[in-house]
């Protein structure tokens, strides 16, 4: 009887210690889930903000002034231009 | 072992001494019992309520309203995170020094930051909203009481001015109020969440203990417009109504195959970026929101009338005296031709000829063909604001008006509607709804109102106006046919027709043999000198056709020398039409 008793005192003791590891694992882990879904919010933000950035550089009133000046592109005449057909277009 | 046997041990005491620790110690433990029982049985809520306080949270998710893009992925319209400067009154501390600080950091006076932080207001206001990322951290740094710094969104719209009065724009608390921005605020707008965590002694979450409610993220939007034809048509508009001298002006490009709206320009503008200088007049979407008398632009609805109850054919002659009287009122062509066919009065614009075809039917026969083409009915494009234009009931014409709404006028029509009412002749007939929304090509049911028939024939009708001898010959666009109807009408100031105020318009369609594009154009009191609607929209017209056209690579269709079409050819045909 006694030693069940201390078998049984003994499986009590690692059960509460796997208890506190477990716990104090679930929120290590929470933390870093905490720590990741910040990141994640804020790269989403970063993303929209170079998506902006992106398209005022883009900007096409902007690319076409710097293609006509700068680079001095100019839209091909109507007699300029020659339309090819593929043989085994649809 | 009884202690009690041995003599040491024995304790000769009093049975009221014992009696009276006894007692004493059981007191104690009742006390003892009785406070843990208030506190754990009868306070508990209160008590827990209190530690939860202390580690618990409810944390707001932040959700942000969803972007609006063209057709191809190009950004519209954004949501990004700024910072603004709030203030509570009844904590505020400023020390002069402080206050001059701030004062510089805003770039304000001093004077004036201070009217603006007197105000009387119960909790908090906002004292700057957005500042910039730079203000946000030396704000920051000064640490004053009762000032803080709060994360917001606002709205960008990349594209400026030249998709303003499409997108429409938000107001500071993030709400719709003109366009798309508003039509579709329900879908585009994102709802906070919240939830319940618990917090550690330095700060850290620990523990989610209870989602409130989930975050929402605002719905993307894709719209069916172009961004590539949208600047295309705004540019060629805004080069227009400074040539012309005009007050304003629209154009409206829309896919004939599917009525999606490809491009809507109008002008004057506003940049929907700047929010200061608010003034309502170039917010208004012309183009969907103002009516006008058609004009001429309505005659290609006649000619399909009588074509269809086979009251004349295209090549039926008939006179067309210089002027022609209906009840008091004198009919006068400014281009009189004795005797015209059907397909010239439309090349031509004969305003004698159409009353003539007209005036062959009944009113409430005219009127059909009209009310079935959509005037007087709201086009359907969801747009906020959207008119329906004015068709008055046939019995209630007088003959007078059955023969000016001829030549367009007692009705008016929104451009938007005008040119989807093209899309009869474009479209062999059958009128696609219109759509801001990108859209799946199974998903459309179109409306029939001409047969297929009636509908070529008004289209090679309309080809012969952009052809020599007719209106429109300067809405000609190399290497493609083209069809379309000019118009100028005199515009009713004070209820009388201004002599010499008008509003031309061109509205048109491309490649004749197939066509894929209408094209409507309204220009509104050109003052320059020119006002034929065929000189002053058609150019525009043609400008936004061919770039458009090129940009959507369609294959030419007109016989041309200029244009060289090689059969078996290497595969360039990609990068010479594929360019984005």
């Amino acid at each position: 009887m006694s030693r069940f008793n201390v078998v049984m005192a003994l499986a009590l003791v690692v059960c509460a210690l796997a208890v506190i590891q477990a716990q104090h694992r679930s929120r290590t882990y929470f933390v870093e889930l905490e720590r990741l879904k910040k990141e994640a919010r804020v790269l989403d933000e970063q993303w929209g903000q170079l998506q902006l950035e992106q398209s005022t550089w883009a900007n096409l009133a902007r690319v076409d002034t710097l293609a006509r000046t700068r680079l001095g592109l100019v839209e091909p005449a109507h007699g300029r231009v020659r339309i090819e057909t593929l043989a085994d277009a649809p | 072992m009884n202690y009690h046997s041995r003599k040491l041990l024995k304790l000769n005491l009093a049975p009221w001494r014992m009696a009276t620790v006894g007692s004493l110690l059981l007191a104690g433990l009742v006390v003892v019992a009785g406070r843990a029982f208030y506190l754990q049985g009868l306070n508990t809520n209160y008590l827990q309520g209190k530690g939860d306080a202390l580690t618990n949270r409810n944390l707001t998710l932040p959700a942000h309203r969803g972007q609006v893009s063209d057709r191809n992925g190009k950004l519209l319209a954004i949501s990004t995170p700024v910072e603004s400067l709030w203030a509570r009154p009844d904590e505020l501390k400023l020390s002069n020094d402080e206050r001059a600080q701030l004062a510089r950091v805003l770039g304000v006076s001093p004077q004036a930051l201070e009217k603006t932080l007197a105000r009387k207001t119960r909790g908090e206001f906002s004292v700057r909203r957005p500042v910039t990322p730079e203000q946000a951290v030396r704000i920051a740094a000064m640490g004053v009481p009762g000032l803080h710094l709060r994360r917001e969104f606002r709205r960008y719209y990349p594209a400026g001015e030249v998709a303003a009065h499409v997108v429409g724009f938000t107001n500071v608390d993030d709400l719709g109020q003109e366009g798309v921005e508003r039509a579709y605020q329900d879908w585009l707008a994102g709802r906070e969440g919240q939830r319940r965590i618990q917090r550690d002694r330095r700060g850290n979450t620990i523990r989610d203990l209870a989602p409130i409610r989930t975050a929402q993220m605002g719905g993307n939007l894709a719209l069916s417009l172009d961004l590539n034809i949208q600047y295309l048509a705004h540019r060629e508009l805004a080069a227009a109504i400074v040539a012309l001298k005009a007050k304003g002006g629209s154009v409206v490009v829309l896919d004939a195959k599917t009525g999606e709206i490809l491009a809507l320009a109008n002008q004057p503008i506003f940049n929907p970026n700047n929010r200061r200088n608010y003034s309502p007049e170039p917010m208004r979407n012309r183009a969907v929101i103002d009516t006008f008398e058609p004009g001429s632009t309505i005659k290609p609805f006649v000619a399909a009338a009588v074509l269809e109850r086979d009251l004349y054919r295209p090549d039926s002659v008939i006179d067309t005296p210089e002027t022609w009287r209906v009840g008091a009122k004198l009919v006068r062509d400014t281009h009189p031709h004795p005797q015209l066919t059907v397909s010239e009065i439309i090349q031509k614009s004969s305003n004698v000829g159409a009353v003539k075809l007209a005036m062959s039917m009944t009113p409430q026969q005219y009127w059909d063909v009209l009310h079935r083409s959509g005037f007087g009915q709201l086009p359907g494009s969801g747009f906020p604001g959207e008119t329906a234009g004015r068709l008055r009931d046939a019995a209630t014409w007088k003959p007078v008006e059955h023969a000016t709404m001829a030549y367009g006028y007692g009705l008016s029509v929104s451009l938007l509607q005008l040119t989807r009412a093209y899309m009869a002749f474009a479209n062999d007939g059958e009128v696609m709804p219109l759509s801001f929304l990108k859209r799946e090509p199974q998903e459309i049911v179109g409306e029939r109102v001409f047969s297929p028939a009636v509908a070529r024939k008004v289209r090679a009708m309309m080809e012969t106006v952009t052809q020599e001898g007719g209106t429109g010959m300067r809405t000609r666009v190399p290497g493609y046919r083209v069809a379309g109807k000019t118009g100028t009408a005199h515009k009713l100031v004070d209820g009388r027709y201004a002599p010499n105020r008008f509003l031309s318009s061109f509205v048109g369609m491309a490649p004749v043999s197939n066509p894929r594009l209408i094209i409507g154009v309204v220009i509104d009191e050109p003052s320059g000198g020119v006002y034929y609607g065929g000189s002053t929209a058609g150019p525009v017209f043609a400008q936004v056709m061919a770039a458009s056209l090129r940009q959507l690579a369609v294959p030419p269709d007109a016989p041309d020398t200029a244009t060289r079409v090689t059969q078996n050819a290497p595969p360039v045909a990609a990068r010479a039409g594929g360019g984005a």
